[in-house]
């Protein structure tokens, strides 16, 4: 399983002949592997890795700390999951440490991005404070590396 | 005007470089190749090898080491025979770090073959130890391997080759550039022929730790083999190492300390920082061996599968990281194959007669490469022989 997921982290649209092939099993059965991590709810979705700023130069991305009071019944969920229906946000995580949320929020451009944290996230009474992160250059995502492809040194051909 | 030709060693000018020269200078020369052509791993060194060179550095630590090398490393040398391989070598003289596995090789060839001596070489193999016993004045023997065989070396094709002149056995598995390897019981029959004479082995291991079907096995841990057999090893292919240039010769007292008077002549001790480093690769990287295996693992599944549903028939090789396709079904010889596909898809592979002539008709691919590197380079080999067929081939 662990080889399994390792290939499909690194690119989820080999098929199932493929992955058969390279893990020495029958396709039936990478099949049924797939079938049961997907069940046991270890796969959650297949997506592509979209890097924004080639997409779209403009776009930014920042991560946003807040500092939210628990709710008597709910905790954190209420407000969690509050947040995370906003079709901008990309992530909402609970933390440990200085602060409780972190929220990730992609937007057009840093004004609009300003906006939503003021205008949405600040606005939530259980919401003290609010720390915004704006992104400058990733270097690896999801455990991939996304700098420039790294130049082969190695020569043409070597015996 | 000095006549150079009048002051070189004619046994030198007479040497032949290495025969992937030609194609080496065709890829050069065009823009867009991709190559599944080098000998080394894709990998980066382990982390913590690099960080603990960098400590070296930091520390100053950069002075000569003794000629065998850091009398640490060897001791953790020893203590990685005796686990891996089960044969026990005396750290005090029985193991040099070499320069690289090559000079471990130079190292035995030199010390041991003299005018007329006859060495057998097994191939295809890597393409450095005919011309060495060429210069000392010995006599390579081919022993050509087979397709039907996996390309081990039986022990006919062995007493075959024997005569009252055979001094040394070269017996480079696994292999390059087959990736074949040799069972315990393979390694039996051929330890049968050579018991009761006094034919020395020199065993190139150094793709040892990339074996993916069971373990590796050393002919010097078959009973009476230790005596008459030179391992060599290193730290390039199992550590993802290749630059560092580092190596171990490993053989009974008796040979090594003739071995090091060479090396502390013409090298005088191992890079110092390398050193250092590979006892951290010894101490703390099994576990980066056992990923990289596993990553080589899942392209050598898909380079073989590949290639025979391109009806390139392709053994499956149970080491290194080659495959070693068969090309013949196209017509071509390996060096048309190599060229025609470079000039018309820009992808290099080496023909596999630079490997021995037995190696004409075979292709060497490597799969140090990244899976969509490969995957890649077998559309466009895919596109280049159906073009073949077609007679359209650019």
């Amino acid at each position: 399983m662990e080889k399994l997921l390792k290939l499909l982290k690194n690119n989820a649209r080999l098929s199932n002949a493929e992955l058969a092939v390279m893990l020495g099993k029958s396709e039936a059965d990478v099949a049924a592997d797939i079938e049961k991590l997907e069940k046991e709810g270890i796969i959650t979705g297949y997506t592509a890795i979209v890097d924004e700023a080639v997409y779209d130069p403009n776009s930014v991305t920042a991560l946003i700390e807040l500092k939210v009071t628990p709710q008597s019944q709910s905790g954190y969920d209420d407000i969690a999951k509050a947040i995370a229906a906003y079709e901008q946000v990309e992530s909402v995580r609970l933390m440990s440490g200085a602060y409780d949320i972190l929220v990730s929020v992609t937007g057009t451009n840093i004004r609009e991005v300003s906006r939503f944290v003021a205008e949405n996230l600040a606005a939530i009474d259980a919401v003290q404070s609010t720390a915004t992160h704006f992104l400058l250059r990733s270097y690896k995502v999801n455990g991939i590396s996304v700098t420039a492809n790294e130049k082969d040194e190695r020569g043409l051909m070597f015996p | 005007m000095i006549d150079y030709n009048k002051v070189l060693s004619p046994a030198i000018m007479g040497m032949k470089p290495s025969g992937i020269r030609k194609f080496f200078d065709i890829a050069q020369q065009l823009e867009g190749v991709i190559s599944l052509g080098v000998g080394e791993p894709d990998f980066k060194t382990p982390y913590v090898v690099r960080r603990e060179a960098i400590n070296v550095l930091e520390k100053g630590r950069t002075s000569y080491t003794a000629n065998a090398g850091l009398a640490e490393l060897r001791e953790e040398i020893a203590k990685y025979f005796h686990k891996r391989i089960g044969v026990d070598y005396d750290p005090k003289d029985e193991i040099i770090v070499t320069v690289g596995g090559s000079e471990g090789i130079d190292l035995c060839l030199r010390s041991v073959v003299t005018q007329g001596d006859e060495v057998l070489i097994v191939q295809p193999s890597f393409v450095c130890y005919s011309p060495i016993v060429t210069l000392c004045g010995g006599v390579p023997v081919p022993i050509e391997t087979k397709a039907e065989n996996e390309f081990r070396l039986t022990a006919a094709e062995l007493r075959g080759k024997i005569t009252d002149r055979t001094k040394l056995l070269v017996l480079p598995f696994p292999n390059n550039p087959t990736g074949a390897i040799m069972r315990k019981e393979d390694l039996e029959a051929i330890a049968e022929v050579l018991r009761d004479t006094n034919i020395l082995v020199l065993s190139d291991e150094i793709y040892s730790e990339l074996t993916y079907s069971g373990k590796h096995v050393s002919i010097a841990s078959l009973p009476d083999m230790r005596e008459r057999t030179i391992v060599i090893n290193g730290f390039s292919k199992a550590y993802a190492m290749t630059g560092w240039r580092l190596g171990i010769a490993a053989a009974p007292r008796e040979l090594i300390s003739q071995m090091l008077k060479l090396h502390q002549y013409a090298i005088m001790s191992s890079p110092t920082v390398s050193q250092f480093a590979a006892i951290t690769a010894l101490r703390q990287c099994d576990d980066d061996i056992v990923k990289m295996r596993d990553e080589y693992d899942m392209r050598r599944r898909y380079l073989v599968d590949a290639f025979n549903k391109l009806g390139l028939d392709c053994f499956t090789p149970q080491g290194a990281f080659y495959v070693f396709p068969c090309i013949r079904s196209t017509g071509l010889s390996s060096s048309d194959f190599c060229e025609k596909l470079v000039y018309s898809k820009k992808v290099a592979v080496v023909p596999g007669n630079a490997f021995g002539d037995c190696g004409e008709g075979f292709v060497r691919v490597s799969y140090a490469y990244s899976l969509s590197h490969l995957r890649e380079a077998i559309k466009r080999i895919g596109e280049f022989l159906e073009e073949l067929k077609n007679g359209t081939v650019q």
